[in-house]
């Protein structure tokens, strides 16, 4: 088993639009950042400030629990531990 | 000898298997103690008022409904009818179908109401209501009391686009009784591929105005309140104060983090619906306590380069049904006071692959506007027109 992240619309055109993507590893969900940046290049920017820290307008949950509650980017990772991404949407017309 | 019994052999006979509580004794009751008031009189008599709390079951419909109102059988209830005998006689019917903590209030309303005691008058529905509403009122959840609650609420949708058309409709079904809508636009045709409340010979129109005919057409016990403006610092607080839940369907990032500020300085809940091609967020925001905000979820909005426009991006037309309708139950659910509303749970929903999923989201206390220590008077300014702008 790996670790499954679930990318949002908004970023799939980033991913050769896959919704899914499957990770080998990855200790936290930093390292699950730092892979996904290294496979689609874009998505650092996306999901990263210019200190290296989660945007404040994108949502990274752990088996759907906020990460920020649980120790943000250093939180841990499990195999079969899937990591959602969720952006801020604001559309309503 | 006869088996013929007298009307007072059988008061005599329910006195004795069926305990009394006197109006004093039952106004002293609290918490678990407190029984489910079932009042047994015909429903005529109770428009002079019933005791606090109670639900009117007539006593020809007692042994029908008993089981929908109460359902374990050993649960506490007073019963209780004009003068304290036909509760007593209920009490005997209810003992036979196994209901096993049952007191009959003596002496009845009469001796409630001589005593001072506090009665509550039942908004009555119209017969033509009666008839409209009549699957809430076939729902224990809803009933006459809840519809009439509905019939009273105010809700201020902001927006009359692609969510705020399907809120608007179901809440104006179901007997909303005042809808504020907020909308500076005028319904163009681009509009016609999902916004359900508009139509094609209103292209032109402001929207206000065309929800307004369609609301009425729909459902007259509805007072539509058309505000034809654009949502800004100075008159949100305004605006929103004269309201009991707000519903967001704007479409924009800084009307959002407004309509949140706005609804945390003034306690109200906020429904929130958002939607993005195939992509819809809805989640509920209730104001107090450990519950989370917008600014919690999202602390800040994305900057205008990586939030394309609304014209941009585009949306599914079916979609914003889908959410705008998850607002109109969210908001029927806390004016009925009923069920668990989406506090600290985003609910996402992906039209592609037809999936529902839940995240959780708690409260920031570092939160400006919600947390330990929330800036005074914050209240997101909302001064361009983009569509989607950040925050300050």
């Amino acid at each position: 088993m790996a670790i499954t992240v679930k990318i949002p619309a908004p970023l799939r055109p980033l991913t050769q639009n896959l919704s899914e993507v499957a990770l080998e590893s990855a200790a936290t969900v930093g390292a699950a950042v730092e892979e996904l940046s290294r496979r689609y290049p874009g998505l650092r920017e996306r999901l990263l400030d210019d200190k290296g820290g989660l945007r404040r307008y994108v949502n990274l949950f752990r088996n759907d629990q906020d990460v920020r509650s649980a120790g943000g980017l250093e939180a841990k990772l499990s195999d079969g531990d899937r990591l959602s991404v969720v952006p801020a949407i604001a559309g309503g017309r | 000898m006869s088996n013929a019994k007298s009307k007072s052999d059988l008061i005599k006979a329910a006195r004795a298997e069926i305990p009394e509580v006197t109006p004093a004794e039952f106004a002293r009751l609290t918490g678990a103690d407190r029984a489910t008031l079932i009042d047994v009189r015909e429903k005529s008599e109770g428009d002079a008022g019933l005791l606090p709390g109670a639900q009117q079951i007539p006593r020809g419909y007692l042994e029908l409904r008993i089981e929908q109102a109460v359902p374990a059988h050993d649960a506490p209830i007073v019963l209780y009818c004009q003068g304290g005998t036909r509760s007593l006689l209920a009490g005997r019917t209810l003992r036979e179908m196994g209901y096993t903590n049952l007191r009959s209030l003596a002496g009845g309303f009469d001796a409630w109401k001589s005593a001072g005691l506090p009665v509550e008058i039942p908004q009555r529905l119209t017969d033509a209501q009666r008839a409209r509403y009549s699957r809430h009122l076939l729902i224990p959840e809803v009933g006459e009391k809840g519809q009439a609650k509905l019939l009273a609420s105010r809700v201020l949708l902001i927006g009359a686009g692609g969510l705020g058309s399907p809120a608007a409709l179901y809440l104006a079904a179901a007997g909303v009784g005042h809808l504020g809508i907020v909308d500076d636009d005028v319904v163009d045709a681009s509009n016609l591929q999902r916004q359900v409340l508009h139509s094609t010979e209103r292209v032109g129109m402001p929207k206000t105005e065309s929800a307004k005919i369609a609301i009425r057409g729909l459902n007259a016990d509805v007072e539509v309140i058309e505000h034809r403006l654009r949502l800004v610092r100075d008159n949100a607080l305004e605006l929103f104060s004269k309201y009991d839940v707000i519903v967001d369907g704007s479409d924009n990032f800084g009307t959002r983090y407004l309509v949140n500020d706005a609804c945390v300085l003034l306690k109200k809940p906020n429904v929130h619906g958002s939607i993005f091609r195939f992509d819809g967020q809805a989640t509920t925001f209730v104001p107090g306590g450990t519950n989370p905000c917008y600014r919690c979820l999202f602390p800040e909005p994305p900057p205008p380069e990586l939030a394309p426009s609304c014209q941009e991006a585009g949306v599914l037309g079916a979609l914003p049904g889908i959410i705008g309708v998850l607002q109109s139950i969210e908001t029927l659910k806390l004016l009925l006071g009923v069920g668990e509303p989406l506090v600290g749970r985003l609910l996402l929903y992906d039209a592609l692959e037809q999936r529902f999923r839940e995240v959780k989201y708690a409260r920031d206390p570092s939160c400006p506007a919600c947390g330990d220590h929330p800036m005074t008077a914050l209240l997101a300014d909302y001064s361009e027109a983009a569509c989607a702008v950040p925050v300050r």
